[in-house]
């Protein structure tokens, strides 16, 4: 079936959404056969995101680890300050296409409701985003930027008051106002065309990358790194290596305290199959089905499913999925705001441990990306509050032994 | 003839519409839900809707959200539903007995494993929310060749053709979703309701029941002129979470049962 990836995805939703996921869908087909469309969507990635994204050569991160040639794909300098806009933009298009007013999302570190919030103020709609409870509180100034946007921030109290209850929440209005309202999805998750279009929209990316990796290094990567919540910048990324048998594809989710005590959001690393938003995927559930609360210390990984596609890239192991633990993610963190200068988001540091795991394994003609989805200006408090409650020395001493 | 059929036919003869009433298995708590549903059927109930608590019910409003929670915390699970579905039907052979539940706990406890048990407990079907037509056929083959049930959805969002293709097989009842959004009760019926339904009944090869809002007795004699039955949820399952005595919320719910007859 042409809604499913394999056995995964799907649209496991209520009759009431089942016309509107077609409405979309039949949209979506149009519109990305429509050159108009194309073009004003070409057009504002370049003027408006500040696209194409550097492909960076990390001259000092390839250095301390001693191995690959390690790039960094620059999604962080991108107009809002992650990936999310490329795929924000594309659905705001349709959404004015369709004749909505009114845009609404989920979000869970907030980035994906600034970029929606973003597109809503250059459109000239309405926007209404539902984040956790949780969320509101560690993403604060995300927040914030939100409501300057002119966005309505809908704190969702119920459940564990993050990503997933914003989802819910976000589905429970689409179904009651899908007549003048576009749901934004901001993952590679949800019933089906979601999965598709994010992608699409999101495989800039990886095509970008495949071009400019091809004109600074000759060659293709050998890996290409991500990291991994529902697997938005993880399937934009690899989309532009998917008929590449040689580059190796590696999604990193959020192994949390760690895979063994059970508080994590390592969906295909330590989830079962099932069905929530409406695709069937791994999904973090207990044995009677009912679905578990994620840990990370990233809120934009802290999803207990993950985009469908990814589940069938895993299960044909044309990617493997790895699980990187919240100490590991904030050395990183830390790692690469002192070697380069850049401060990476949390869930792009998940990669970023990633590539220190394994760089070294390579010789130096190798060539790795790492997908720097975002940037890490949100996640001061978090770090902070991490870190009060985990002192860590050993990032701060190998990075001063290595200078 | 079927114990659903027979429900419809009956009422159909006492000119009234089949009242169906839902109940979240496990609120206020597993005993006295037990004790709350045999209220529902004794006030007058023709089906009973068995819910079955899940941790993102993302089509249900407020109230029923927070009595899935509260069964949930008390360590409701499917087969404790099960279990329940067994006793009331041990007491009330004539009841029409329907599971209510999201698709991903009918999963995992395998759908081969739950129809076959539904089907010696002679439960008669299951309806599950998020699981449209484009998806059923998931299920659909289990509960055939188990005899049971599978309630199909329609809604004011359903186009025509989609309707008739939705319906084409149905068995038991088709049930309307009177309004396009999620569970929970409402002022106002929606102005469209009587014809969405008549065009409904006009191509649905098994009776009608309507849903989603009605909270009185007035809104379910105004819905039954046009339905051949109706629903009601979120209006049963209000005063289950109000927080107070166990006696009181089983008045109240009874007298609420009562006046939608």
């Amino acid at each position: 079936m042409k809604t499913h990836y394999g056995i995964y995805g799907g649209q496991y939703v209520a009759e009431t959404l089942m016309p509107v996921l077609q409405e979309v869908e039949t949209a979506y087909e149009s519109a990305r056969r429509d050159p108009a469309f194309v073009r004003e969507l070409a057009e504002l990635l370049t003027d408006y995101v500040g696209r194409e994204s550097p492909l960076y050569f990390a001259r000092n991160l390839t250095r301390y680890c001693g191995g690959a040639r390690i790039f960094l794909k620059r999604e962080d300098l991108n107009h809002t300050g992650a990936h999310k806009v490329n795929n924000t933009i594309g659905q705001a298009l349709l959404a004015r296409r369709m004749g909505k007013r009114r845009l609404i999302a989920e979000t869970g570190a907030g980035m994906h409701g600034v970029a929606t919030a973003t597109v809503a103020a250059l459109f000239g709609m309405e926007c209404e985003v539902f984040m956790g409870a949780l969320d509101v509180k560690r993403q604060a100034p995300n927040v914030e930027r939100m409501q300057v946007l002119g966005a309505k921030v809908t704190a969702v109290d119920a459940g564990s008051a993050t990503l997933k209850d914003a989802m819910n929440e976000a589905i429970r209005d689409w179904t009651a106002t899908a007549d003048h309202t576009f749901y934004v999805i901001g993952t590679v998750a949800g019933p089906y065309p979601y999965p598709r279009i994010v992608r699409d929209f999101q495989s800039v990316i990886g095509c970008e990358t495949r071009r400019q990796c091809l004109e600074k290094t000759g060659k293709l990567p050998d890996e290409v790194i991500a990291c991994v919540g529902g697997g938005s910048n993880a399937m934009g990324m690899f989309a532009g290596f998917l008929d590449d048998a040689s580059v190796k594809l590696t999604g990193v989710e959020a192994g949390g305290e760690g895979l063994e005590t059970g508080r994590h959001a390592a969906s295909i690393n330590g989830g079962r199959v099932g069905v929530l938003h409406g695709s069937k995927c791994y999904l973090l559930q207990d044995r009677d089905g009912q679905i578990l609360e994620t840990h990370s210390v990233s809120a934009g990984l802290d999803y207990p499913g993950v985009g469908p596609e990814h589940c069938l890239l895993a299960d044909t192991k044309r990617a493997r999925y790895t699980t990187v633990n919240d100490e590991e993610a904030i050395r990183a963190f830390e790692l690469l705001s002192r070697l380069e200068g850049i401060i990476p988001a949390l869930e792009s540091s998940h990669a970023v441990a990633q590539v220190l795991r394994t760089a070294g394994t390579y010789s130096p003609d190798a060539v790795i990306v790492v997908n720097l989805s975002g940037r890490g200006d949100k996640d001061m408090d978090s770090v902070r509050r991490y870190r009060e409650t985990h002192p860590g020395e050993a990032a701060t001493n190998q990075s001063e032994t290595q200078e | 003839m079927d114990r659903i059929a027979g429900i419809f036919e009956r009422c159909r003869k006492e000119e009234r519409p089949a009242l169906t009433v839902f109940a979240t298995c496990g609120c206020p708590s597993p005993e006295e839900s037990v004790e709350l549903m045999e209220e529902i059927i004794a006030r007058g109930a023709d089906i009973l809707e068995i819910g079955v608590p899940f941790s993102d019910p993302m089509a249900d409003g407020a109230v029923i959200q927070q009595a899935s929670d509260l069964a949930l915390r008390q360590g409701m699970t499917l087969e404790k539903v099960l279990e329940t579905a067994g006793r009331l039907r041990a007491h009330h052979p004539e009841t029409g007995l329907i599971l209510f539940s999201y698709f991903n706990v009918l999963l995992q406890y395998g759908l081969e494993r739950l129809t076959s048990r539904l089907a010696e407990l002679d439960v008669d079907g299951v309806l599950v929310v998020d699981l449209p037509f484009e998806e059923r056929d998931e299920l659909l083959p289990h509960c055939r060749a188990h005899g049971l049930h599978l309630i199909n959805l329609v809604s004011p969002a359903t186009p025509p053709e989609r309707m008739r293709r939705i319906v084409a097989d149905a068995t038991g009842f088709v049930y309307y979703v009177m309004v396009c959004g999620v569970t929970g009760t409402r002022d106002e019926l929606p102005p469209e309701l009587a014809d969405n339904l008549n065009r409904l009944r006009t191509v649905s090869p098994v009776p009608v029941a309507a849903g989603f809002g009605i909270a009185s007795g007035e809104a379910a004699r105004m819905v039954g002129r046009y339905a051949d039955g109706v629903i009601v949820g979120s209006a049963a399952m209000r005063p289950a979470i109000s927080g107070r005595s166990f006696p009181e919320i089983r008045k109240e719910v009874g007298a609420l049962v009562a006046s939608l007859r």
